[in-house]
């Protein structure tokens, strides 16, 4: 009984969140307690220094917490508070940028949202930079970017790509696929009656693969003047790839851990799986050294490719003090290259987020960890582009899961798409 | 409280208060709003904080958001762009919107009735039962006990697993079958077999429980009369148990209908992926959270569209009220 009352009252607040919002908003502003600020009548941490709040997502891996709060009290500039927030992170952050509790440093998945910059919620951060700017990767610095201003500071890399078993390779006579063609018919030669070839998600790679497709065919979500980038018969060519591997049954479906999940390979359910990089320390504990990885294949005209995340460092516009939060930021994600390569290696399993710490980090220096590392410089891709909104993103999975599940003709629904896109591009970039 | 004392012993004493002879004159303003006895006064005592509750935690909420369905409102709870019924005609003009409107029209059709029928079966199995009637009871009820997400959950990556390992699979391995990628495929759309079984197991006890406290209240004397009349089996229940039930099942049918149009938690944990949520099978809140109030904080059409289902839920809920004659006024 008192779960069911519950479950509505989630529903209730999922159909009333505008309203939920605000009020959440009024409450935290009236118990700023846990905000990470100081009470709000002072600016200053004392001793004359200014203080900053700065906020963090829950990281899963053990010691981050520790690590990030020994880099904020050795900033000696000013009183760092950090704040780690368990929990949707993404939503309540958003939402506290409305009021005057929120963070004045904050990291936000593949920096701010194009609301947020139009918004005005965030501030410039371009000229904190200087010279680092080329040293950062350059598939996240664009992600970063909009109009010619950076509006975040990338803290660490994450990325996907196509991992497999040497062993079952080399059994089937298979070489690591090149090309899209090549990795149709891996998939088919690797398939047997207890293992499949290819494992791309529980969708069949329609919520995953629809960007680096589009980059196999050398298209992209949006073109450089940020107008609709796949309107064109090659993005219906490459889709219906993934079509073909649906029905091919050369597929794996419905593993009990999804594609971000490196059990399906481990346990021997498939060949190769499309994953996250965070998954190689389990797959080294799983397969020893029996595993190997490859970018996205291309097609004609493509080019191979990755798909590049990472956290950026935001400054809210409403920190108490611009300036001296800038000064944090710089200080801590481009200043301090041994804390960004502690706080990439040492916890995790990822990539520091400038291309001059790769050669200085342990765990990227042998094997599959160190082609991993190369392949996000050279064929990195944001996941997704700044101005494709959350609106934009739920009609593309619409598309492809019409195209790949029930082979609905991709062209049509590509116009769909574009239909969709077109009416939020122009509501962002008016 | 200077009084508190002399209103213990009125609340002690009900009777010798009053018989206490009347004061002369007006009763003063503070004592007139007490009430009788404080009744008033207890009475917003006990109410109040609920009442204040309800109010900042629901009323607002649902005018602010009405309000904000009226207003360009990205990132913003405090709108200033009024856009009059634009929200509206957009999310109407949405064909992704309204597929799923109409989705959960079509499923409140099936799932209303389905849960109805074997919710009153239940009760009147559970009843009926003259052995083990505690336990019959309790086995039907216990589901209501368990998370709309462990349930889906476990009715994901346990029983309806696509591997060759998942409880179904495993049975039909038996029967010499290939796997079945339940949750994969939509050519034939299996999935809708895993959302519907989820959402019985875990409301049938629920609705079983409230017909079987509206079957103890039917008088015996009405099936004995029926009895003396040579009523039998099917024609007692037509004529007397399902009439008796009339309100209880008013009050099943909203509820099961609300249930339906607001369906989030079993569908969200089964069908959502890392990439989103697929097309099919989205309830209209899903949709509303992936476009609109989830990370994209749209609240403008986010609203309008809530208003929208709110609106459809109450039509929906009068029609059948009108075709069933279910919550007429008992004559």
């Amino acid at each position: 009984m008192s779960d069911l009352a519950s479950t509505r009252i989630d529903r209730r607040r999922v159909l009333l969140g505008i309203g939920g919002t605000a009020l959440a908003s009024a409450t935290l502003a009236a118990c700023g307690g846990n905000t990470g600020r100081q009470s709000s009548s002072t600016t200053t941490g004392g001793e004359g220094k200014p203080a900053i709040a700065q906020w963090y997502h829950q990281y899963g891996e053990a010691g981050t917490q520790q690590a990030v709060e020994r880099y904020a009290k050795a900033y000696p500039a000013a009183k760092v508070t950090v704040t780690w927030k368990p929990g949707d992170y993404d939503q309540s952050t958003a939402a506290s940028l409305l009021t005057n509790s929120g963070p004045d440093v904050f990291e936000y998945g593949n920096g701010p949202t194009i609301d947020m910059i139009k918004g005005n919620q965030v501030v410039d951060l371009t000229d904190l930079f200087g010279d680092a700017r080329s040293d950062f990767n350059d598939a996240i610095l664009k992600r970063f970017t909009y109009q010619d201003k950076i509006w975040a500071i990338p803290q660490v890399i994450d990325m996907q790509l196509l991992v497999y078993r040497k062993s079952m390779l080399d059994k089937a006579g298979v070489q690591p696929p090149e090309t899209i063609d090549d990795l149709v018919s891996a998939a088919k030669e690797l398939t047997g009656s207890k293992v499949k070839g290819l494992f791309l998600g529980n969708d069949g790679g329609a919520g995953l693969m629809g960007g680096p497709m589009l980059w196999s065919a050398g298209l992209d979500y949006l073109t450089d003047d940020n107008t609709f980038g796949f309107d064109d018969p090659k993005a219906a060519q490459a889709f219906t790839v993934l079509r073909t591997l649906f029905t091919s049954k050369d597929l794996l479906l419905g593993a009990p851990a999804d594609w971000f999940d490196p059990s399906a390979l481990t346990q021997g359910l498939t060949a190769m799986q499309f994953t996250g990089l965070w998954t190689f320390p389990d797959i080294t504990k799983g397969l020893s050294d029996d595993f190997g990885c490859v970018p996205w294949p291309a097609m004609d005209g493509g080019a191979k490719s990755v798909p590049v995340g990472a956290y950026g460092s935001c400054v809210s516009a409403r920190a108490k003090d611009v300036n001296a939060s800038k000064a944090f930021a710089k200080w801590l994600w481009i200043d301090q290259t041994d804390d960004q390569l502690d706080f990439a290696t040492a916890y995790g399993f990822h990539i520091p987020s400038r291309k001059s710490l790769l050669s200085k980090a342990k765990t990227l220096q042998s094997g599959p960890a160190k082609d991993a590392a190369q392949y996000a410089v050279d064929n990195g891709h944001a996941q997704t582009p700044l101005l494709w909104t959350p609106k934009c993103q739920t009609a593309f999975t619409d598309m492809m899961t019409k195209i790949v599940k029930d082979g609905a003709d991709p062209e049509k629904q590509i116009a769909a798409c574009q239909t969709v896109a077109d009416a939020e591009l122009k509501r962002v970039t008016a | 409280m200077p009084d508190g004392g002399r209103r213990r012993a009125e609340a002690g004493h009900g009777l010798s208060a009053v018989t206490t002879p009347e004061r002369p004159g007006r009763p003063s303003l503070a004592r007139r709003l007490r009430g009788p006895q404080d009744r008033t006064l207890w009475f917003w005592v006990f109410v109040g904080p609920f009442v204040l509750g309800l109010l900042v935690f629901v009323y607002v909420p649902i005018a602010w958001s009405i309000y904000l369905s009226f207003f360009d409102a990205y990132n913003t709870v405090t709108p200033s762009r009024f856009v009059g019924l634009g929200n509206y005609v957009d999310m109407l003009r949405d064909p992704a919107f309204r597929s799923s409107l109409l989705t959960f029209i079509v499923f409140a059709a099936f799932i209303v009735p389905t849960t109805f029928v074997l919710s009153l079966g239940a009760a009147l199995l559970v009843a009926r039962t003259r052995v083990m009637r505690a336990f019959f009871r309790s086995v039907f009820f216990m589901p209501v006990a368990c998370s709309y997400v462990v349930a889906a959950l476990i009715w994901k990556m346990s029983i309806f697993s696509g591997v060759r390992f998942g409880l179904v699979n495993t049975v039909l391995g038996w029967l010499g079958r290939d796997s079945i990628p339940f949750l994969s495929v939509t050519h034939p759309p299996w999935y809708w077999l895993v959302l519907v079984t989820v959402r019985l197991w875990l409301q049938v006890g629920f609705y079983m429980i409230l017909f079987l406290a509206a079957l103890q209240r039917i008088s015996p004397t009405l099936y004995e009369a029926a009895a003396i009349d040579g009523a039998q089996g099917f024609q007692v229940f037509r004529h007397i148990t399902l009439p008796q039930l009339r309100p209880a099942s008013t009050a099943v049918i909203l509820l099961l209908l609300i249930n339906a149009f607001q369906a989030f938690d079993e569908f969200f944990n089964i069908l959502s992926t890392f990439g989103g949520y697929p097309p099919y099978a989205r309830p209209p809140l899903v949709y509303l959270y992936y476009t609109a109030l989830g990370s994209g904080q749209d609240f403008g059409h986010g609203s309008a569209g809530a208003v929208i289902l709110t609106l459809l839920i109450a039509i929906v809920a009068l029609v059948q009220g009108r075709l069933t004659g279910i919550g007429r006024a008992a004559d």
